[in-house]
């Protein structure tokens, strides 16, 4: 883009040094996310017990689903000795209680601290006298200080294809004509979407990670213990023989991300486009798509669209001028601030507790029709939020995002409209579609009716239609 | 049958197997066994998180305190401090230079704004490592603005919840002690291990107050500095909870001479016995009267209701898997209450006296086990063909799988499970998962549910 981005920069933070109500969780937890979408994989930190169990908790509440999380369980003498002894029992015991085919490990803040040497330890273990059916490791670096579950989720996704990438390698199914998909942390329902698009296009895709079933899965008579589904192992080795790699997330620019990793390494292309919330995004993602398969949209979508467009009109005017604060992950609050300002919304301020340096502008990129650019905050806390609402008299009608959002919502006596990660005190957060024109269907139908619904409740008419 | 790791296998025990009993537990969780357990920091955090109008600050990354983050029901009648987040959120260059100076900026900037009666300063794993003098810190700003700074020794390595509980209770007790007890009156007692989830401290106070006893502090639920300053004082400590609490008990007892008794107010008879135990302390007939018309009053008002779940519920089979095994032994008698069966019981924490009441308390065959995991726990429930899984959130997933009822008895709850009116709610609550139409659809019962059909 040529033209200076339009919206207003991040300025110093305010003179606090804490966190306040934080906007972010730690880097190992994405990665656990991201492992847990290879299939037959089990997630492992390598750090204190509490971590696993911290983190196996925040999931759970919001994909209500199992989340085993294994840990090497440092002791003071662990912390004192190093973690070897305790890393080679945790993956003996992961293995045989698991019977994986991968252990995705990932380190924390004590194991980064006391300068734990993964690569030579996991070299070590690999080189003892083992079973045939060894589970392959891979390991990320996630240390907790420095940056956000995103980062970890991120460093996640490209550790695990950089370590199992093998030159010259494709699965048969997929003879050499696939691409692969780097979705970033999007929902089951998501990821389900993004699995259907690809095959009605009739282009072959490694999704990875592939979380759709994992952490959404049917009730079973018997407990599996590592859930179906997830990115094949094969898969995932022959990502360097694609036609192409695409990721979703705009900012996503500054990282050495796996699709980057794989155009260097094995001059696999890379296309890089926002995640497809609402119409703008979901064209360029559709335009993508087209491209690299092709084909033709499939006329399922372009219709999916003309719907979108037709309610877009219906409902402009329950939107226009309306005045939301939209904060979460960086790529998903661009996404929706996309969404929202297509739709006559005014993104008064969009926040992330994430600190790419690229936020700003996504924001910027993807709000160039807008009159008043939104604000623009990284890094910051849901109380330094508040405060620079209630500085800039920003009134927002709605807030989107996630559920951590609610307790700001009802201070402001607004409603949350919950999309995103994570979803801790409502239901089917795994199973909201923000993707495509149908996810953006669905948020664009939620958002005109919660509004409807303030305007029918804060008055004593009760209307009857609307 | 379960697959247990060999490490663990004198850590699940069945009853009426030929074998001593035997069991053991108080060890450091096996690496790779996916303990349901947390750390030293979540064991602190825990007990002193409902002191509502205290600063807790999380020194460290910002996991810890972004994970905690109002994380509990401990319900407060006046301040919320406690359901706020704070973190220094050490980034890299502090881990590098030390994180002194972050905490303790960080923590006059929060005292500045909130004006709290006292900061507990949660000292997390890397903090132990980088070295910083949280101690120093703590001394430093409380001489400066004046309120008690606590360190808590916290670092998530350095052993188990329990030495968590532990070092929460040293924090408590260099409080307790400093308030003035002047008005405090002979029939006094702290509460100690309820944590007001739900409201549960209110309805245990107004127990006390009809009985004529006065509550000093109830430390840990709705908690108040002021009054955890002053709870020296009281005549009796009333210890629930007895994993996390009975140090500090202890520690009453031998500084201040105050004796203690352990009590439980889940289930009617152990709610009953807990009341007349602290009448009976008191020596005091007219107390022990009014105790006796209460719980007759509040008897005759739940048997009734309870005797009707416990038409539907008889020959129910529950399993248990909760954090402190005290609160198993009342489960398991309210359970049986209801005419239901435990097959299955388990702990985090139990120690081995714990275990061998849970043994003499239980029917043959059912299941102990301490520490367990997802995998044991979800081949017990296969196993014994559980109605019903009583544990947490970690737990709740492995239950709704296998298409299996689950009831809350954790921190997190929303409905109160204490005292007399808390065993109507749980009845309420074991009654509408068990009695749910939804597990006829659900693979695991669909099968038999076909057969009668035919």
């Amino acid at each position: 883009m040529s033209s200076q981005p339009r919206a207003t920069r991040s300025q110093p933070r305010p003179n606090w040094v804490s966190t306040r109500n934080p906007c972010k969780a730690c880097a190992p937890l994405g990665a656990a996310l991201v492992m847990r979408g290879i299939e037959g994989a089990l997630p492992f930190l390598h750090g204190s017990q509490g971590c696993a169990t911290y983190m196996r908790r925040y999931l759970i509440s919001h994909f209500r689903e199992p989340m085993d999380i294994a840990t090497s369980g440092f002791s003071e003498a662990t912390t004192i000795f190093g973690g070897e002894k305790n890393l080679r029992q945790g993956l003996d015991n992961v293995t045989s209680q698991y019977h994986p085919a991968l252990i995705g490990i990932a380190t924390t803040c004590l194991t980064e601290t006391i300068g734990e040497d993964m690569h030579g330890m996991l070299h070590q273990y690999r080189a003892l006298p083992g079973e045939v059916d060894d589970p392959l490791l891979v390991h990320v670096s996630t240390p907790a200080y420095s940056g956000t579950h995103i980062d970890g989720f991120n460093d996640a996704v490209r550790a695990v294809v950089e370590q199992l990438a093998e030159a010259g390698h494709a699965p048969s199914a997929y003879l050499d004509n696939f691409v692969n998909v780097f979705p970033g942390l999007v929902s089951s329902e998501d990821l389900r979407f993004l699995k259907e698009v690809c095959a009605d296009f009739a282009l072959p895709a490694t999704l990875f990670p592939d979380y759709s079933e994992t952490l959404d899965g049917p009730s079973m008579e018997i407990y599996k213990k590592i859930p179906e589904g997830g990115t094949s192992l094969a898969a995932l080795r022959a990502t360097p023989a694609a036609r192409a790699s695409i990721e979703l997330g705009r900012t996503l620019r500054q990282k050495r991300t796996a699709a980057s990793f794989l155009q260097e390494r094995f001059s696999v292309p890379a296309k890089r486009i926002g995640l497809p919330i609402g119409i703008n995004e979901s064209d360029i993602f559709f335009a993508a798509m087209e491209k690299l398969s092709g084909h033709k949209t499939p006329e399922k979508y372009t219709r999916e669209r003309g719907r979108l467009v037709d309610a877009y009109v219906d409902g402009h005017k329950y939107l226009f001028g309306k005045r939301a604060l939209v904060i979460g992950d960086e790529d998903m609050v661009v996404g929706l601030t996309s969404f929202l300002a297509e739709t006559g919304v005014l993104p008064v301020l969009c926040a992330s507790g994430g600190k790419s340096g690229a936020f700003a502008r996504s924001i910027a990129e993807v709000t160039t029709h807008l009159r008043e650019p939104a604000i623009v905050r990284e890094g910051v806390d849901f109380m330094t939020i508040a405060e620079e609402l209630a500085l800039k008299d920003l009134k927002p009608d709605f807030v989107i995002g996630s559920s951590k959002a609610a307790k700001l919502a009802r201070t402001l006596g607004v409603p949350l409209i919950r999309v995103g990660f994570p979803i801790h005190d409502r239901i089917g957060g795994q199973r909201i579609l923000h993707l495509g024109y149908r996810g953006a269907q669905q948020l664009f139908d939620l958002v005109v009716n919660t509004l409807l619904e303030v305007k029918q409740d804060s008055n004593s008419i009760g209307y009857s239609y609307l | 049958m379960a697959d247990i790791l060999r490490e663990r296998e004198r850590q699940v025990y069945r009853k009426g197997g030929q074998q001593p009993f035997q069991l053991d537990c108080e060890k450091q969780s096996a690496a790779g066994s996916v303990s349901q357990r947390a750390c030293v920091f979540c064991g602190s955090r825990v007990v002193l998180y409902p002191i509502a109008d205290a600063l807790h600050i999380v020194h460290g990354p910002i996991g810890c305190a972004s994970y905690t983050w109002d994380i509990r029901g401990a319900l407060s009648s006046g301040p919320e401090l406690h359901r706020l987040s704070f973190s220094t959120d050490l980034q890299e260059m502090d881990v590098v230079q030390g994180g002194e100076k972050k905490l303790y900026a960080g923590l006059c900037e929060l005292i500045d704004a909130h004006q709290p009666k006292a900061a507990f300063v949660y000292a997390t794993c890397i903090v132990g490592v980088i070295g910083d003098d949280v101690e120093a810190v703590c001394k430093r700003v409380s001489l400066e603005k004046g309120i008690p700074v606590l360190p808590v020794h916290s670092e998530g390595f350095k052993g188990t919840k329990k030495d968590g509980y532990r070092a929460a209770c040293d924090a408590l007790l260099k409080l307790v002690g400093t308030g003035s007890t002047e008005s405090v009156t002979p029939h006094s007692i702290n509460i100690l291990g309820d944590f007001n989830l739900a409201g549960e401290t209110w309805m245990i106070r107004d127990y006390y107050k009809r009985m004529g006893v006065e509550v000093v502090s109830c430390i840990t639920g709705d908690g108040r500095v002021d009054e955890i300053r002053r709870a020296h004082g009281a005549a009796l400590n009333v210890v629930q909870c007895s994993g996390s609490m009975t140090h500090l008990a202890k520690q009453l007892e031998e500084k201040y001479g105050t004796p203690f008794i352990r009590v439980s107010y889940f289930g009617v008879e152990d709610m009953s016995k807990s009341l007349y135990d602290v009448a009976r302390h008191f020596k005091d007939k007219e107390m022990m009267k009014r105790t006796q018309a209460m719980v007759r009053e509040e008897l005759e008002r739940s048997i009734p209701q309870l005797a009707d779940y416990k038409r539907a519920l008889t020959g129910k089979r529950a399993a248990i898997y909760v954090g402190g095994a005290f609160k198993a032994f009342s489960l398991v008698a309210a359970l049986r209450h209801l005419g239901m069966t435990t097959v299955m019981v388990g702990s985090q924490t139990g120690n081995k006296d714990d275990y061998e009441q849970l043994r003499e308390l239980c029917d043959e065959g059912t299941i102990i086990a301490d520490d367990s995991n997802p995998l044991e726990l979800s081949s017990f429930l296969e196993e014994k063909d559980v109605d019903v899984f009583i544990g947490g959130v970690k737990e709740r997933p492995i239950a709704y799988k296998l298409g299996i009822g689950f009831c809350d008895h954790n921190h997190e709850r929303k409905e109160a499970l204490a005292g007399f009116e808390g065993m109507l709610n749980f009845a309420r609550e074991v009654y509408s998962s068990v009695m749910s139409p939804v597990w006829r659809l659900t693979p695991r019962r669909r099968g038999s549910n076909l057969e009668v059909v035919k």
